[in-house]
């Protein structure tokens, strides 16, 4: 059985390749057939996930060489407790989005649905490569492979869309080729691509102008592909013109799968020691500041709902990277290390899965995409409109929700260092997003509905939206409670703190 | 301080070729108002990373990889081939980002008249949403 495991790994990204051309072809004889294949492989894939996470917590560490080769000559597949605890989330909130493409994708793309499925099933097939590799140049091609499919589905709506995708298409070919700008300067100093390989040859190198060099090229490529501030322009018109469960993915997981990147290449392939050497953490946690207050302030501005969620996207990433620039000094136990950069990773794709996949609801519904439309929605869909504050509150960070686990330690971590800055910062922000979720939970619960068609008492189900759309929405909404309280409880803190010990980050017991 | 910068720039041609293709590319994409033209401004930046990248396998005087025994015998140099392997890759993920691209261009063709930038930008705000 135990031989069976370590096969794993290739098998969730190889399913997913077979399953995309399975969809394809089966697309042609039965348009209906598509979802069902789509649904079984994700289920496999979710389950797999969870017993690889189950041997590495148990075993260690899984290697797996393709074809037998051995590193550092062949490619590698290196699961470890990161690389599990990402793979879940990602499949998890997968999942919950192929639930609900079945009913939203029969209404909003009627004709692409095969392509639909074979395209998000590429775009699944990607991310989990980028995050079972152990080969910086797989990397990049898992990365290019779940961008183009990205650039796609994005376009998959039309209209404003196409130039959305445009844009995200030039500015993320510009992201992943300073990534392979950065993997070639690497292989020049040492001639060697596997991660673990690069990070016992790298050490003597370290005040080499070329492998400095290399390191500034992954941060600036990967920083497009995350959308970290200054270069974030991409990110709005993609996230908010995409089709609701594509905006859920893009927000919610692929983004966060680039910051997976960026951990990986960081404390991975460079290491810790190299990072004390430059102040580039330093750099970045002021970068992290300037996207979450531009973020929360340029979400304040908008009028449309998903735009409004796509700026609020950019903040938390903002959140997400602070807690990532602090991790070198922050050794305490709960928040120590890459903690709360962790737990807002797991936290973020619910919330946001939960709210792209709610304003996706309004779409389907009734066409409503500003929010001053909203008036009086909370009576004709009131399960949708519940998930949506429940979410909301996880956003702002009200206890018990698991928003505001991941804000505490962060600010728990920032008082630990003694930076009072970004202390303020964090509940400034807390504040920004009560002001624009407020916005929209005023319009649907306070104010009437405009004109003389007024709302009679009990509509319940039916003006809501179907049950495959609803359960993926209250489920995501729940989660984002239930985790607040499952962290708090520190019951997932173990794999958290196995990450940092392997990156030799906080308290060194 | 001149003839440190002629030698860096002479025995490091290869380098500086690829950046200033790369600065090219650049330019090309931020400054050309046409969609097609930013296409090509964007394949020139990534052929630039492909010439960065084959420069690196090449070997003075050395010959293609096949490694036999009288090369070995006779001591013969060969150029190190796992760049230009990569690089194959790299291309073919070029291509398909090409392709993507100009599918894009010609649905936005079909759907605002156009292929300049500023007047899909003006479409856009027209329509409002």
């Amino acid at each position: 059985m135990t031989g069976f495991v370590e096969h794993l790994p290739i098998l969730t990204i190889v399913i997913s390749l077979f399953s995309a051309f399975t969809i394809l072809v089966a697309g042609w004889f039965n348009k209906k057939s598509c979802i069902f294949i789509f649904w079984l492989t994700l289920t496999a894939q979710f389950i797999m996930s969870f017993i690889i996470l189950r041997r590495v917590l148990i075993h260690g560490p899984i290697h797996y060489w393709l074809g037998g080769w051995k590193p550092p000559w062949g490619i590698e597949l290196v699961v470890d407790s990161l690389n599990a605890y990402i793979l879940i989330i990602l499949l998890f909130l997968s999942l919950a989005c192929a639930i609900y493409s079945k009913s939203n994708i029969e209404h909003e793309l009627p004709g692409k649905r095969v392509s639909f499925y074979t395209l998000f099933q590429l775009l699944i097939a990607g991310l989990c490569g980028v995050t079972l590799t152990g080969d910086i140049f797989n990397m990049f091609v898992f990365i290019e492979i779940f961008s183009i499919s990205a650039y796609a589905l994005i376009a998959a709506r039309g209209k404003i869309a196409l130039k959305a995708s445009f844009t995200y298409l030039i500015l993320g070919s510009i992201g992943t080729c300073f990534f392979i700008l950065g993997i070639g300067c690497l292989y020049s100093v040492t001639g060697s691509l596997n991660i673990h390989d690069l990070s016992l040859l790298l050490p003597p190198f370290y005040g080499n102008k070329v492998v400095k060099a290399a390191f500034v090229f992954f941060i600036v490529g990967l920083s497009i592909k995350m959308a970290l501030f200054p270069f974030h322009t991409w990110l709005p018109d993609a996230h908010a013109f995409a089709p609701a469960e594509i905006s859920a993915m893009l927000s919610g997981i692929m983004i966060e799968v680039s910051t997976y990147a960026f951990i990986r290449v960081s404390f991975s392939v460079f290491t810790v020691e190299f990072l004390k050497l430059l102040p580039v953490f330093d750099i970045l946690c002021w970068v992290a500041v300037a996207a979450i207050l531009m973020g929360s302030v340029m979400a304040i501005t908008q009028v449309n709902l998903k735009r409004m969620l796509a700026y609020s996207s950019v903040a938390n990433m903002g959140y997400i990277m602070l807690a990532v620039g602090i991790s070198l000094s922050a050794v305490e136990s709960p928040w120590g290390g890459l903690n709360p950069a962790l737990m807002h990773i797991a936290n973020h794709a619910l919330m946001k899965g939960c709210l792209f996949l709610a304003a996706g609801a309004f779409i389907y519904k009734a066409n409503l995409w500003h929010i001053t439309e909203f008036r009086g929605l909370a009576r004709k869909m009131p399960y949708t409109c519940a998930a949506f504050v429940l979410a909301a509150i996880s956003m702002i960070g009200i206890p018990p929700s698991a928003g505001f686990v991941s804000k505490l330690y962060i600010i728990l971590a920032s008082i630990e260092i003694k930076n009072y800055f970004f202390v303020a910062v964090l509940l400034i922000s807390s504040l920004l997003n009560l002001i624009y979720f407020w916005r929209v939970i005023e319009t649907m619960y306070m104010k009437h509905e405009e004109g003389g068609h007024s709302s009679h008492g009990s509509h319940g189900m039916k003006e809501e939206i179907p049950l495959g759309m609803l359960i993926p929405i209250l489920l995501l909404s729940s989660l984002c409670i239930v985790m607040g309280i499952v962290w708090l409880g520190k019951i997932p803190i173990p794999i958290l703190d196995q990450v940092n010990l392997m990156f030799g980050l906080g308290k060194v017991p | 301080m001149a003839e440190w910068l002629m030698t860096e720039i002479f025995t490091k041609y290869n380098y500086w070729v690829s950046i200033l293709l790369m600065f090219i590319g650049f330019y090309a994409i931020i400054a050309k108002d046409n969609l097609i033209k930013k296409i090509i401004g964007l394949s020139i930046f990534q052929t630039a990373i492909f010439l960065f990248y084959i420069s690196l396998g090449v070997v003075k005087k050395g010959t293609a990889p096949i490694v036999s025994e009288e090369m070995i015998l006779k001591g013969y140099a060969y150029v190190n081939p796992l760049p230009h392997v990569l690089i194959l890759t790299a291309i073919v993920v070029a291509v398909a980002t090409t392709a993507v691209a100009l599918s894009l261009i010609i649905r936005l063709y079909e759907e605002y008249g156009t292929i300049e930038e500023s007047e899909i930008l003006e479409a856009i705000k027209k329509e409002g949403r």
